[in-house]
């Protein structure tokens, strides 16, 4: 028995009306799903932060979502930019920049008022632990939805692919703990933030390198 | 070349308005010049060239099952010479050779059509004997006896519906064995 490549092509063409849907309403869909998943998880474990009405009257604590939604809107542009087989990562990376160029701004405008507590203080903050370990595990089911939408992609890069799912779903997460997390110097978000997405970047390659080959 | 650019990306546009034959017309065309840059780069790597073929349906099982990710407002060469390229880096590697594939050696290259001394494809004739029973009979029936959808349908006793399914789970079964091997 052999199939040669006139009668493989006759059979493509025979199945030429069932085309997958493009990869960006698939992401955005599948995310859609994981978030209420993530945030109920928050919720009904450590909650918000108590005192979460009075703190959204300080510009530092707003901050942090703009720094980490910057984070996941632009990873989704930068992800789906690469489930393209013939996209480079060249110049589109650099949209990575913004939600650095927002911290950086950030902890400057920090310096420039007065604070109560020292510099290695409100780098250290009340509770870095909880803030790296809660952020990748709020991360999962985002990431797992990230991946199973970037699956109808074509990644050239597969594990580079991975990673920027990863730093979609640290995004998100890190958005839904910043309303937990009673920190609010943009110095600890840059430590322990970062570290927390940079985690689940990794663990979005490793997933990535062997999901998302086609 | 110009012209034989624009005028796949004609096809492919009019592929995805629903137009079977102009994709049909597509693959056909794109064929040899897969063929002609598998030989090419098999043979830069030092291995028989007559496994060609088994690289060119992987290529367009490929093309066919991630076509969605093709801009319709982009040029459609670059795009399937993306995919060609990932796809025999990846024969290459299996066969143990770390190579580097020049996206230009698609371009310039001269379609090849199939050649006497080319084995017969074997890789997805071997993956479809362990396809699920009912993918393997629709392909069997479709892809090797070259019947129709409806003469598959009647001679399975399916529904068209049934067989499309089947059809398309079966192409897409086939993808993923060829990328695990």
């Amino acid at each position: 028995m052999s199939m040669d490549t006139d009668r493989l092509i006759q059979s493509l063409a025979a199945d030429a009306g069932n085309r997958a849907m493009p990869v960006a309403p698939v992401l955005a869909a599948s995310l859609l799903v994981a978030i209420p998943v993530s945030a109920a998880m928050l919720l009904s474990t450590i909650g918000l932060r108590p005192d979460i009405m009075t703190a959204m009257h300080n510009p530092f604590f707003d901050l942090k979502f703009v720094v980490t939604l910057a984070l996941a809107m632009s990873a989704v542009a930068v992800s789906l930019h690469l489930s393209r087989p013939e996209a480079s990562a060249q110049g589109w990376i650099l949209l990575l920049l913004i939600p650095v160029a927002v911290l950086a701004l950030a902890i400057g405008a920090e310096m420039m008022v007065p604070q109560r507590q020292p510099m290695m203080r409100r780098l250290v903050g009340n509770n870095a632990m909880l803030c790296v370990s809660t952020i990748p595990l709020l991360s999962l089911p985002l990431l797992a939805a990230a991946l199973l939408a970037l699956r109808r992609g074509a990644p050239a890069r597969p594990a580079l692919a991975g990673a920027l799912a990863g730093l979609v779903s640290a995004g998100l997460a890190a958005t839904l703990y910043a309303a937990h997390c009673n920190d609010d110097s943009p110095l600890f978000v840059a430590a322990w933030y970062t570290l927390s997405a940079a985690l689940v970047a990794a663990i979005g390659a490793l997933a990535g390198a062997k999901l998302l080959r086609y | 070349m110009r012209g034989r650019d624009d005028e796949w990306t004609d096809l492919m546009r009019s592929a995805n308005a629903g137009d079977t034959v102009a994709y049909h017309r597509l693959l056909k065309a794109v064929a040899p010049v897969l063929r002609a840059a598998a030989r090419r780069g098999l043979a830069r790597a030092g291995q028989p060239v007559d496994q060609s073929e088994d690289i060119v349906q992987d290529i367009l099982l490929a093309v066919h099952l991630k076509r969605q990710t093709w801009d319709p407002t982009a040029p459609f060469a670059p795009w399937l010479f993306a995919i060609a390229r990932n796809k025999l880096i990846d024969a290459l590697r299996r066969r143990g050779r770390r190579v580097f594939v020049n996206i230009d050696d698609f371009a310039e290259t001269i379609p090849s059509e199939p050649v006497a001394e080319t084995l017969p494809p074997g890789e997805v004739a071997k993956h479809l004997e362990a396809l699920p029973p009912r993918q393997r009979d629709v392909l069997q029936s479709i892809a090797v006896e070259s019947a129709s959808i409806k003469a598959t349908a009647d001679k399975l006793s399916m529904s068209e519906g049934a067989v499309r399914v089947a059809l398309h789970r079966g192409l897409s079964a086939l993808a993923a064995r060829l990328r695990s091997t």
